[in-house]
């Protein structure tokens, strides 16, 4: 079961519709682990990318995903183009709008840009992370790759660590993991903590070492340098010695902690390079692996829908 | 010619009272009661003093496309609103004798009400060096406001203070800390962080009022605070009128009437400033107008074109229309038990008008025939698409309200009229 006709955050989800999507994107993962990778799920169909705000990784991931379903896949790099010239970006998405594309991929730096776009356009629009709102399919990403390591996705111990003020990925993860009946701890600097986190249904802590007791996982955050007014935390190397996840620290969580890092990380501010490399305990590359997985299966289910509600209102797809 | 109202609901806030019964005004006074040349038959309705509303922006000069003194006019008559006392937040900003003057003339050609002007305290309300206090003031500016320029420089906003003070003129603050509010856009919490939001402190409302009300402590200068807005700036307010300090306070209607969550899915229209609040700040700021600790309610009517709303939310402009909603929306705070109409009106006219020197806001024999006639029960759907004013932001679109202004009267003349 999957109903929704965009995919804006993780907040409208159901469970159900989580574990749809999971559960899909398990398939998706092992077609790509195949010699061949192509399916034709989104043959015919117009994927356009809009970031309006630097991206490399998740901007490539969404190209190969639509690209391995088969669409017609298309960058727009949005920074250089029109909003430089004092476009609105109603305006953008209406002239985009009229190019009839299916699925339109778009990041923004401003929270809530992404939600006034879908409601002009449509099409079926996936929020590639707005402002310090929500970044869904990172969150869903992470819960795959949680769920194929411990076996399941529910009643597990799970430390979100850093700058969680600031992350639209800690957002998504700790909407998505309570929706899923998993024990929430958020660790960091208080100065670090969002306004209302207590009402969350959350554990804080400011103490790395007591929020990783027992951990099950532990998911670090890179420290958003560009997002910070300054002044935010005292110096890098304190933040390390603090915050910074090193073997020491980790060794407070279980034994078969995982680690993981939505990426780009930053070695030796708030997670030791060694352990990032250790795979025994790290699954960062897995999650790189799981994002083309559940990017795939998330344009799947929404071009789905696409089809079903054009296919009701008696437009030709 | 006089006119002779009956079968009305008398409200006085002066009186603090409610009673049927008649009203006569000539030559656009008000007189003691007798027989006189034209009779109204009120149908039991409610007639209360004009609403003096001294939160009005309107877009002269600079902004004409987003509200003009004649839009403004329509919809502050449609509203109740018999007086407005604009704001200097123009572009340019009204801070010389010169611009005073163009927008009271725009005023008196233009509206069918009565238009007065405040003035910036600051040149370009830039915080830096203190407007001609004296020669704004023979100009007819009532009070000295940079709106929601806080003035930083405490030596300036000092300075300014003890210079006004000297003239007896009223200076306006908006009560804010800057530094804590710099990018903010709605009031930290929850509901800022779920939205990924940059939220403010409530507190740093309070931050700015203790300042400012030192200052006053310091410079006995005559101080109204635009808007408190929370719970938490209450008791430095009650403190400073405990202690005899000359000083004021405001709120606007929205946020008597709407809370934080009232912004929902980036709705650009609830983006004011300050921003909303929760619903314990917004109850206990409504307890306090019925108590008379905040003495003074305005519309901070903020005309906003449709491209300057149809933004993200962050990007998008504060302010929202409000002048032909106001009397409906107080209405709100009358059905929900906060107050009754007389002490509303206190707070919407009676008390607007005594601080800024007015004749309005009273019943008495002798005051201006500045009248509203209304039925506080009628109900409506609110159509923005309908609103008298240039610019159509206004939060209450598709809403169920209450409270209808059947006619409005400035100097004795019929300048509304519902059923026209």
């Amino acid at each position: 079961m999957f109903t929704q006709k965009h995919l804006l955050g993780i907040e409208p989800l159901h469970p159900t519709e989580i574990t749809t999507l999971l559960d899909l994107s398990d398939r998706y993962a092992e077609l790509g682990r195949g010699v061949v990778k192509h399916s034709d799920a989104l043959a015919g169909l117009t994927q356009i990318n809009m970031f309006f705000e630097n991206s490399t990784r998740t901007q490539a991931s969404f190209e190969l995903a639509g690209k391995r379903l088969g669409a017609d896949v298309m960058n727009m790099a949005m920074q250089a183009s029109s909003i430089k010239k004092g476009e609105t970006l109603i305006d953008t998405a209406l002239t985009l709008n009229a190019m009839h594309p299916d699925l339109l991929v778009v990041r923004h730096p401003h929270s809530g840009a992404v939600d006034l776009l879908a409601q002009k356009v449509n099409c079926a629009v996936l929020n590639a992370g707005d402002g310090r709102h929500e970044h869904p399919t990172q969150a869903l990403l992470d819960a795959l790759t949680i769920r194929r390591a411990k076996g399941r996705l529910h009643r597990l111990t799970i430390a979100i660590c850093g700058d969680i003020a600031h992350s639209r990925v800690a957002r998504s993860n700790l909407i998505l993991l309570g929706k899923m009946e998993n024990r929430v701890r958020l660790v960091g600097p208080p100065t670090l903590m969002p306004s209302g986190v207590s009402e969350f249904g959350v554990e804080v802590y400011d103490d790395m070492r007591e929020g990783l007791a027992g951990a099950d996982v532990v998911m670090m955050l890179r420290l958003q340098r560009e997002r910070m007014d300054g002044g935010f935390i005292p110096s890098e190397r304190e933040y390390y010695h603090r915050y910074g996840l090193d073997a020491e620290k980790l060794s407070h969580a279980k034994d078969d902690a995982i680690v993981m890092h939505p990426g780009p990380m930053n070695r030796g501010v708030e997670i030791d390079g060694t352990l990032a490399d250790d795979i025994n305990r790290s699954v960062i590359q897995e999650q790189v692996e799981m994002g083309v997985a559940v990017r795939m299966a998330a344009m799947d289910l929404l071009a789905r829908n696409l089809r079903e509600s054009r296919a009701s209102a008696g437009v030709m797809v | 010619m006089s006119l002779r109202f009956e079968n009305v609901r008398l409200i006085d806030p002066e009186q603090g009272t409610e009673t049927l019964g008649a009203l006569r005004i000539e030559n656009g006074v008000i007189t003691a009661d007798g027989p006189a040349d034209r009779v109204i038959d009120g149908g039991g309705k409610y007639l209360a003093p004009g609403i003096v509303d001294m939160g009005v922006k309107v877009g002269e000069p600079g902004e004409r496309h987003k509200e003009s003194f004649r839009t403004a006019g329509a919809a502050a008559v449609a509203g109740g609103v018999t007086t407005i006392v604009c704001r200097p937040d123009t572009d340019p900003a009204v801070d010389t004798p010169e611009t005073l003057e163009y927008a009271l003339r725009r005023g008196r050609d233009m509206a069918r009400v009565n238009v007065h002007q405040m003035a910036a305290l600051t040149k370009g309300r830039e915080g830096r060096e203190m407007v001609e206090i004296g020669f704004l003031q023979d100009a007819g500016a009532l009070a000295f406001t940079d709106c929601d320029a806080v003035v930083t420089n405490t030596k300036v906003l000092s300075r300014a203070m003890t210079y006004a003070r000297g003239l007896g003129a009223l200076v306006i603050a908006h009560p804010q800390e800057p530094g804590l509010s710099a990018g903010s856009s709605v009031t930290s919490g929850k509901f800022a962080t779920l939205r990924g939001l940059p939220g403010v402190s409530p507190l740093a409302e309070r931050i700015g009022l203790e300042r400012d009300l030192a200052l006053v402590e310091m410079t006995g200068v005559r101080y109204h605070a635009d808007q408190i807005t929370t719970a938490h700036a209450l008791p430095a307010l009650e403190r400073a009128k405990a202690a005899g300090l000359d000083v004021t306070a405001g709120t606007s209607i929205h946020h008597l009437t709407l809370n934080a969550l009232d912004v929902d899915d980036y709705r650009t229209f609830f983006k004011i400033k300050p921003p909303l609040r929760a619903e314990e700040d917004r109850i206990a700021i409504a307890e306090a107008v019925a108590s008379g600790a905040i003495d003074i309610i305005s519309s901070m009517h903020t005309p906003q074109d449709e491209e300057s709303k149809r933004l993200p939310f962050e990007e998008a402009a504060s302010g929202a229309v409000a002048l032909e909603t106001l009397l409906p929306a107080a209405m709100r705070l009358v059905h929900a038990g906060h107050m009754d109409l007389a002490t509303l009106w206190r707070a919407l006219s009676l008390n607007p008008a005594k601080r800024l020197g007015l004749p309005g806001g009273r019943l008495a024999e002798g005051a201006p025939a500045d009248l509203v006639l209304f039925d506080p029960d009628a109900p409506f759907v609110m159509d923005r698409t309908r609103l008298r004013s240039k610019s159509k932001n206004t939060p209450y679109d598709g809403h169920r309200m209450e409270g209808r202004v059947l006619a409005t009267y400035v100097a004795g003349a019929e300048v509304f009229n519902h059923a026209a």
